[in-house]
């Protein structure tokens, strides 16, 4: 980053439920800091203070849905120097990918009044399947402490701390009690990235896969011991059918359930 | 490090009502009590304040990827053996802050900042687990590569054994030589002496330290009556393992290293690492450098780490061990052969909780017996 002026900041939201951007608004403590470290250049759900681009960082939320959405990422693309995902519509399509496994015109039909004011693509689909990216942070939602450190690393030229590996490694250090195998409770830890702080399994909850595939992810073992815990294949799918629905390892393991 | 002379010294027994006044003896002396107790179904290592905390009247039962516990038909306070943590937790903390520095006109300004020592009394260590700190003590203990925040936590540490009355189905202590019964590095050693006759426990005591804590309590000497008794628990633990590791293991991984069973185990495994975290020998950690938004501050902190992440065998190209199968086999031939060669003993204890808390139940005794019984 230039030396002595404040990095630009932008925030773009497209097809999402705002919750994401709202992590940084949460960043109570660090937002000041944050605020003396960039300049909020564009960030409709904190300011309506607009400065034009180019950006050197865009925060990105929100899936591909519409063919609106497509142009502007093309644009937001254009004017950024480092574009950063967040959140599992921006990284994987988000839950309203769920639409990739039917007929959207279908959907369509049934739910709205006026099905000829719906213009929407048939997929909801990451930012990555349509413009380069520098960073992909993952979560529904994102967590603050992870985005933190991703904006740390990029004002500091160095690389974030954000491991691939397991939620099953972020459970262990935590000293948290396996709901798996002290339970019988089934678990998307094994095959699903860490990052959340294991919020689930602390409540006695199996991971509901929100922070997407891990890396090198085996679902294909993890289903296996879900059938012998006595879970029916249809949830099984389902399991693996929700935020992340279209990132590409969950979305192939929830296929092989068709 | 506990000095702890090659065989106890003098035994002695104790009401159960004591271990209270035990539990307070060494508050007393500024120990903080780390011991078993009940936490979200499991037995897991927390401060205790009173004998009270600890799980009366629980077993615990285990087999691959499976931990339950059962209400005991008697009241014991050591009818469970170990769950899902070790005191590595205490001794080797999963993230400690090495450092912190702040932004001095061009360069950083080191900043140590070295919290004090914790004075931590081990209530209930089992001899595996005995064993596995001493292991780590030779892996921090290395010469030039020491740690010397563990070597101070370790030293100030005081520890209190348990021998334990019911293996589980996951233990295979008797196979590796590591136990059931704790013979050396411990402070004072308990073994609970229960019928419906008594509730008492037998004491030996390991060092001056634990002759010093003893002195404090009321207890009377231990009779032949009463060793016969301990020898009766200790035959019983020693006969009831749940499972063997087979012999010459070490020979057998080192010269299999291409056996087909490493691809079936590859294909089961999740390489979600839980096997290393829950290992009481297992020390690998990683390095985070971090800075704050403004740059004005950096941090290194440590974290345990696994080998059956990508990053742990990344290099210059990528990562060396990309698939389940060759991380699998990383992991079973460092514990159960590299080990000798780097340690000058087995990685392994014979704890069984890489059994246990393997999410799919693989079973490393089950694998070196395949290895075994298949060519190998
Ligand atoms: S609770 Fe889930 S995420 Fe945590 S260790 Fe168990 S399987 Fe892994
Ligand atoms: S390898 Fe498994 S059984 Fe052996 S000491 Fe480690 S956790 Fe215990
Ligand atoms: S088995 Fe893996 S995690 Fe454990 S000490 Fe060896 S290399 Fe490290
Ligand atoms: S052996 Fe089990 S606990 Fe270890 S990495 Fe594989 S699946 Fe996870």
């Amino acid at each position: 980053m230039a030396i002595g002026k404040k990095p630009k900041l932008a925030v773009w939201k497209f097809s999402s439920c705002d919750g994401c951007q709202l992590s940084l608004l949460d960043c109570e403590d660090e937002l000041l800091q944050l605020a003396a470290s960039v300049e909020i250049a564009y960030f409709l759900e904190a300011t309506r203070a607009q400065i034009r681009g180019p950006y050197d960082i865009s925060l990105v939320e929100g899936s591909i849905a519409t063919p609106e959405d497509v142009e502007r990422i093309c644009q937001v693309r254009r004017q950024s120097k480092k574009l950063i995902t967040i959140g599992a519509c921006a990284t994987a399509g988000g839950i309203q990918a769920l639409r990739n496994f039917k007929d959207v015109d279908q959907f369509i039909q049934a739910v709205y009044a006026h099905p000829h004011y719906i213009d929407t693509l048939a997929t909801s689909t990451s930012i990555g399947n349509h413009v380069s990216v520098d960073f992909e942070l993952r979560g529904c939602p994102i967590d603050k402490h992870q985005l933190l450190e991703v904006l740390s690393a990029f004002l500091n030229s160095r690389k974030p701390n954000v491991p691939r590996y397991s939620q099953c490694i972020e459970c262990k250090q935590a000293g948290t009690v396996c709901v798996m195998v002290a339970q019988g409770i089934p678990c998307l830890g094994p095959v699903t990235q860490a990052g959340c702080g294991n919020l689930c399994p602390r409540c006695r909850r199996g991971c509901y896969g929100c922070f997407g595939p891990k890396e090198t992810p085996n679902t294909a073992s993890l289903s296996h011991w879900f059938e012998q815990l006595g879970m029916p294949p249809r949830e099984i799918q389902h399991a693996y059918r929700s935020f992340n629905a279209n990132a590409p390892e969950f979305r192939k393991e929830s296929e092989r359930y068709d | 490090m506990t000095a702890a002379p090659s065989s106890p010294t003098a035994s002695a027994i104790l009401d159960s009502a004591e271990l209270d006044r035990l539990i307070a003896g060494l508050s007393g002396e500024g120990y903080q009590v780390i011991g078993p107790t009940i936490r979200d179904g499991a037995v897991v290592y927390e401060p205790l304040q009173t004998a009270a905390a600890l799980p009366w009247g629980w077993a615990d039962r285990q087999d691959g990827g499976s931990y339950r516990l059962v209400k005991s038909e008697r009241n014991a306070a050591f009818d469970h053996v170990v769950g899902p943590q070790s005191w590595k937790r205490y001794l080797y903390p999963p993230v400690q802050r090495l450092w912190q520095a702040q932004r001095r006109g061009r360069g950083f300004l080191g900043v140590t900042r070295n919290p004090p020592t914790p004075h931590y009394a081990f209530f209930g260590v089992r001899s595996c687990e005995l064993h596995a700190i001493q292991i780590q003590d030779r892996v921090f203990n290395n010469g030039a590569f020491a740690d010397p925040g563990y070597l101070a936590r370790r030293a100030a540490a005081f520890i209190v054994a348990v021998n334990c009355a019911r293996p589980a189905g996951a233990c295979f202590c008797a196979s590796m030589n590591t136990g059931p019964r704790a013979s050396e590095g411990f402070d004072l050693a308990l073994t609970e002496l229960l019928d419906s006759e008594r509730h008492e426990f037998l004491v030996e005591v390991g060092s001056a330290k634990g002759a010093a804590i003893l002195g404090c309590l009321s207890y009377r000497p231990a009779g032949d009556s009463d060793i016969k008794a301990a020898q009766t628990v200790w035959d019983a633990a020693a006969n009831a393992m749940g499972r063997t590791m087979p012999a010459g293991v070490e020979t057998l991984l080192k010269h299999n290293l291409e056996h087909p069973r490493w691809d079936e185990v590859g294909q089961r495994c999740l390489n979600c690492g839980n096997c290393t975290l829950v290992c009481p020998t297992c020390f690998c950690t990683t390095m985070e450098d971090v800075t704050d938004l403004t740059g004005r501050t950096a941090e290194r902190w440590r974290k345990w780490d696994s080998c059956f992440t990508l990053d742990f065998s990344y290099i210059h190209g990528g990562s060396i061990r990309r698939d389940s199968r060759s991380r699998y086999r990383q992991w079973l031939t460092h514990k159960l052969a590299n080990w000798h060669d780097q340690f000058g003993s087995s990685g392994c204890v014979g704890c069984g909780r890489c059994i246990t808390w393997c999410p799919v139940g693989i079973d490393i005794t089950e694998e070196a017996r395949a290895i075994r019984d298949n060519g190998g």
